[in-house]
């Protein structure tokens, strides 16, 4: 069976892209640099399964506890009432410091109480900036959803646009209200929502697809996360319309896309900071009791990254830290 | 049994009844599709007045294409339905054969050709286990797929993040073979002003196939039989359990070619693609005339249901209506699709 496979391996192969071109690129691994003892720090997110950007901040987590000589844990559900109980797990474990984001604040409340009692640091990331203080946390590392939103708008407004379409990849996701929100708030032309099902790509595209078909005075598409900028120019292309599409967060192809001119901007909060920082200001509390932010949020993004930018960030989003 | 033993109601009647010729019109009456066909007319009329662009030939092309990526699965889905099994794991399963092929591209460099073979041989491996597992332990398909269709979305995870070190494929679109696989499975045919997307072509294609099938083959009773009464079926000799793990490895074939074309529109995957989709071409398959129970409906008619669902679905936009609500409409658009489905088809079996 294998000898078969690998016969048809070597008879079909490609001579352009694949692993084998990937090889040729370096990878980022580092090593321990300090002889702290082992410590453990768990993160608990609110991410669903399979998604690009918690993947970053957790790579970022990783590269830091790699340094840190700290070992690293990691869970995540979507639901409130799981991510506490996941959170609660880690303190029966004793970690030696806990990372969490505040998605939904009253579920996590009480077992972010339980652990202040165990005497376990925590830091937030992410969401909850407005909670991060009150319920105990050394600080808080995140993106305010508003203020990137903020970004958002003022960008269009610098080019020029008139009327442009949000696209929400989760019905009732509060940070991807707040970001449209955001955006409205400062764009000084109109803003649309629509709302797609975002594990469906062929139904993301067709329904951004029909809105432009049906208001052709749309000169820009928003989408809220990164795989979904690729799919909204797509859209625009069948639709005829040249409506330009901009984004929230990154990865590779939007790096090349903005590259290629198909993509106008995108406006990143740099999801591997959140991850890398906290696991290092857990790594300095507990060498050296230092905080940051002195209880305010300390802000990873955002930052616009336009067609120039794009080019130096390429590696860094193909390898999946950026 | 009981009818054979019971006394003839009336012994004076030579002719069987079930053998009097029928009306054209009476046939069609008959026929699962209408319902969905009427109530495909009533929402077609309805967002041609509420929408002004929804009449245009670029708004049926977009509607085509979204009624497409749910029929192609919507059709086998419906055959395994009229087989009497449901599917849990259809929608997943797409997912994952874009996974295998785009993966097994990737790691062992090789042309996407050969990812896509390997990806078909291994999603009609996953349909058969499904079916076999199913004809094996008796157990309901409801649990059996379950079990499939959470096994799947965690091996998508688990494998994409082994493999690849992030959540999604890395880019197969610069490899030897992509170009040409594009254009079997994404590509675009531009006929007169009508932009179609070739998911069209297949969708219609499996249509064909399937009610050819149903309506032609021995096969196609075969499939009546065992969703109409398993036991039954085995007793005038219908080999069920083959019929149910070949409509498995059907599915399969459509979660295949939906899986390709996923892989070849947009070169990369996201491991969490496809998870709750299931549910929608369940919801095609019914609304177009499937009965939940087995033994009843039709190919055209899971195309029709398909059709409706990407017209509301896509409607709603060109309606522009608040977004805030777009569910809501969705589902009550729906409810009266079925509705009027079920009306329809009291009233043609009335009528009979």
């Amino acid at each position: 069976m294998a000898a078969v496979l690998g016969a048809t391996a070597l008879a079909g192969c490609s001579s352009t892209g694949g692993k084998r071109a990937e090889e040729r690129a370096a990878e980022a691994n580092g090593k321990a640099a300090v002889s702290t003892p082992r410590w453990t720090v768990a993160m608990v997110t609110h991410s669903g399964d399979g998604d690009t950007f918690w993947d970053i901040v957790q790579n970022g987590a990783e590269e830091a506890a790699r340094k840190d000589n700290i070992k690293f844990v990691y869970g995540h559900h979507e639901e409130g009432q799981q991510q506490a109980q996941l959170v609660q797990s880690y303190i029966d474990q004793h970690v030696d410091g806990l990372i969490v984001s505040l998605a939904k604040p009253e579920a996590m409340k009480d077992v972010l109480k339980k652990a202040r009692k165990a005497g376990i640091p925590v830091i937030t990331v992410n969401s909850g900036s407005d909670q991060s203080k009150e319920f105990g946390a050394l600080a808080h590392i995140g993106q305010d959803e508003s203020i990137a939103g903020e970004a958002v708008g003022e960008e269009l407004n610098k080019r020029g646009k008139k009327k442009a379409l949000c696209v929400l990849h989760e019905q009732g996701n509060v940070g991807h209200e707040q970001r449209c929100d955001g955006t409205e708030k400062t764009f000084t032309g109109k803003l649309e929502k629509l709302y797609v099902e975002g594990t469906n790509m062929p139904d993301v595209q067709s329904s951004i697809e029909a809105k432009l078909q049906a208001d052709k005075d749309i000169d820009a598409v928003v989408t809220l996360g990164a795989p979904f900028a690729d799919t909204a120019a797509k859209a625009a292309d069948q639709a005829g319309s040249d409506a330009e599409i901009d984004t929230f967060d990154l990865n590779a192809k939007v790096a090349s896309s903005l590259q290629d001119g198909s993509l106008g901007f995108a406006v990143d909060q740099q999801p591997y900071l959140q991850g890398y920082e906290a696991v290092d200001l857990l790594w300095l509390y507990r060498y050296n009791a230092d905080v940051l932010g002195g209880g305010r949020p300390v802000l990873t993004g955002p930052q616009i990254i336009t067609k120039d930018d794009a080019a130096d960030l390429a590696a860094y989003t193909k390898r999946g830290t950026r | 049994m009981s009818a054979a033993t019971a006394p003839s109601a009336a012994p004076e009647k030579t002719e069987d009844e079930r053998l009097a010729p029928r009306s054209a019109v009476r046939r069609l009456l008959g026929r699962p599709e209408l319902g969905a066909v009427v109530g495909a007319g009533a929402v077609f009329v309805f967002f041609s007045i509420v929408a002004e662009t929804f009449l245009q030939w670029s708004s049926f092309s977009t509607v085509l294409y979204a009624s497409s990526t749910i029929g192609i699965m919507a059709v086998p889905v419906a055959l395994l339905m009229i087989g009497g099994e449901f599917d849990l794991s259809a929608g997943v399963m797409v997912a994952s054969s874009a996974l295998i092929a785009s993966m097994f591209s990737y790691q062992m460099t090789a042309n996407v050709w050969v990812g896509v073979g390997v990806s078909l041989v291994a999603t009609l491996a996953i349909g058969f286990f499904n079916g076999f597992l199913l004809t094996r332990t008796k157990l309901p398909s409801f649990i059996i797929t379950l079990g499939t269709f959470l096994m799947l979305t965690g091996a998508n995870l688990g494998f994409t993040k082994l493999i690849s070190g992030t959540v999604s494929t890395k880019t197969i679109g610069d490899m030897e073979g992509f170009p040409s696989a594009r254009k079997v499975f994404a590509s675009h045919l531009t006929i007169g002003d009508v932009d179609l997307n070739v998911t069209i072509l297949w969708w219609f294609g499996l249509v064909a196939v399937a009610t050819w099938v149903l309506l032609r083959t021995r096969m196609g009773n075969w499939i009546f039989a065992a969703g109409g009464g398993a036991d039954a079926a085995r007793a005038v000799g219908v080999p069920v359990n083959r019929t149910k793990i070949g409509l498995y490895m059907a599915v399969a074939f459509g979660a295949w070619i939906s899986g390709m074309h996923l892989l070849m529109s947009y070169d990369v995957v996201q491991s969490s693609e496809g998870v709750g989709n299931e549910f929608l071409y369940i919801i095609a398959a019914v609304i177009g005339g499937c009965l939940m129970t087995g033994g009843y409906g039709s190919a055209v008619g899971a195309a029709v249901g398909a059709f409706i669902f990407g017209m509301t679905n896509k409607g709603i936009v060109y309606a522009q209506w608040s977004a805030d609500w777009f569910k809501l409409f969705l589902g009550a658009m729906l409810l009266f699709a079925v509705l009027l489905n079920a009306w329809v088809r009291k009233r043609s079996e009335a009528g009979k």
